[in-house]
């Protein structure tokens, strides 16, 4: 007959430090490949809108009039795959997660992108 | 012949992690008959397959399980890697064997805890769960996600794990091994585990064939029915020992997944010594035209993902049947003629994943 066969078991737990973590005083666990939220640099973005077509879950709305770039972060499952498609590369992965809101929304970032202007030496030439 | 009453049990119960309801015809405390129904969360996966195109579906197709989840998405790549005829590179077959193994630990580790949890076993529950919390933060390391991985994609993987991080997983194993060795020899040996579980929901090799059971809810009836024998994938190339139990109760089925634990750690080192160094994917042109059925071992069994398409992006139909749907049949066999207080204990020992089955 065999009982108590746990007791080791406890008898090392109770001796060891806790397994947990006072989340959120103390920071969550996070590796460099993590995947926390998505970040768009305005600056880089050419409004290809490639990363629209790509979310699996719609989570993003590009305005190219208003010049925004919308992501609904309670759609966004972060799967990493506009990151992976982005052209201009001016999307990327954080590796801290959101923080916990009360009211769902949208987060608008601004394309802050100039096309540069084509050089002029045609003209020039003509000249 | 006593007065029959009907006992609702579930959607809400403390023992089910998710919704499944059944109705128990009672005759004093004894269980003659259950009528199972399911709908409670069906989300409506397969028909999303129309509005995403075949490469985006991969995402949500992992998205079926919370806790097989790479093995769901992985099938549904190989199903239309069938279709389009594309070879996947060698390495990327055996990184999908590392990371299904992985989540085949993960799993049973899951289930071995909130197992422990219905017998009353708190203590044990706790120990479960911290042990799969290391195979946790192995996913996390090598993927980028605890839960969902996102690795899968047609064609290969999209991510590679590096030479170095692969040896150091090997060395982590024995750790791992050490300390599932001691949390299983206490659900294998200790005799109030045993008497709790032994001769409960007990089931005959030939019922739980007839009524098509699969995964370790068949094992556990001694038949032996491993899909990974049939060698998908990288599978071919490795030693697959398959862990079966004859007496068909709930200890039985515990055993075998128990054992199970070693023979996916044991899978992930051959897979480690015979992985080759070259590229983790291939380009993927064109659309599937076709149709196939995929099928793969799960923790909890046999998976089916069949896929048709029309040369077009989306896909025509997409159907999953997961390895729940088809144990639902046996449970019902192993809980006609138990007494009401198994009733959890026996529910939870197919290792119900009702998200899975309603998609």
């Amino acid at each position: 007959m065999v009982y108590f066969e746990m007791v080791k078991t406890a008898l090392k737990t109770v001796l060891s430090k806790p397994a947990t973590i006072l989340y959120p005083v103390q920071a969550a666990k996070k590796t460099p490949l993590s995947r926390g939220h998505v970040v768009q640099d305005g600056s880089k973005c050419i409004s290809c809108s490639i990363c629209v077509k790509k979310c699996p879950a719609q989570a993003i709305v590009l305005d190219k009039e208003a010049k925004t770039w919308q992501i609904n972060r309670f759609r966004c499952v972060v799967c990493n795959s506009c990151v992976d498609t982005c052209p201009a590369k001016c999307l990327s992965m954080d590796t801290q997660y959101t923080a916990p809101a009360t009211a769902k929304g949208v987060e608008t970032f601004a394309i802050t992108y100039v096309k540069p202007a084509k050089p002029e030496k045609k003209d020039e030439q003509k000249q | 012949m006593s007065k029959q009453i009907i006992v609702p049990f579930g959607p809400q119960h403390p023992v089910l992690p998710e919704p499944i309801h059944l109705d128990l015809v009672l005759e004093d405390e004894k269980v003659v008959d259950v009528v199972p129904s399911i709908g409670y969360i069906h989300r409506g996966f397969e028909k999303l397959v129309e509005k995403r195109e075949f490469t985006e579906y991969v995402y949500i197709a992992e998205r079926t399980c919370g806790i097989c989840s790479f093995i769901h998405g992985a099938t549904y790549c190989q199903g239309i890697e069938q279709i389009m005829n594309i070879q996947v590179p060698e390495r990327a077959e055996y990184l999908r064997v590392i990371w299904s193994e992985f989540s085949r630990l993960h799993s049973h580790l899951l289930w071995l805890g909130l197992f422990a949890d219905a017998f009353g076993f708190e203590n044990l529950f706790m120990g479960a769960w911290k042990t799969r919390e290391k195979v946790l933060d192995f996913f996390e390391e090598t993927t980028g996600g605890r839960v969902i991985q996102g690795t899968s994609k047609i064609g290969g993987v999209r991510r590679d794990i590096s030479g170095e991080r692969l040896d150091r997983m090997v060395k982590d194993l024995d750790d791992l091994d050490r300390e599932m060795k001691e949390l299983t020899d206490v659900f294998l040996h200790d005799d109030s585990v045993k008497h709790r579980l032994r001769n409960v929901g007990t089931i005959s090799r030939n019922d739980a064939y007839h009524l098509g059971a699969v995964g370790p809810t068949a094992r556990g009836s001694g038949v032996a029915i491993d899909l990974r024998k049939s060698g998908y994938g990288a599978y071919d190339r490795l030693n697959v020992p398959v862990v079966t139990d004859s007496c068909g109760d709930c200890y039985s089925r515990c055993a075998v997944r128990a054992k199970e634990l070693f023979t996916s750690t044991d899978l992930i080192r051959q897979a480690v010594k015979k992985i080759t160094e070259g590229p983790i994917d291939v380009k993927v042109t064109g659309a599937p035209d076709g149709e196939y059925f995929m099928r793969a071992e799960q923790p909890r069994g046999e998976l089916v993902h069949y896929l048709k398409g029309n040369g077009s992006k989306f896909l025509v139909r997409s159907r999953i049947r997961t390895p729940t749907l088809t144990n639902i049949p046996p449970l019902i066999k192993m809980l006609q003629g138990c007494e009401l207080a198994d009733v959890p204990v026996i529910v939870l020992s197919i290792d119900p994943c009702i998200s899975c089955t309603e998609r």
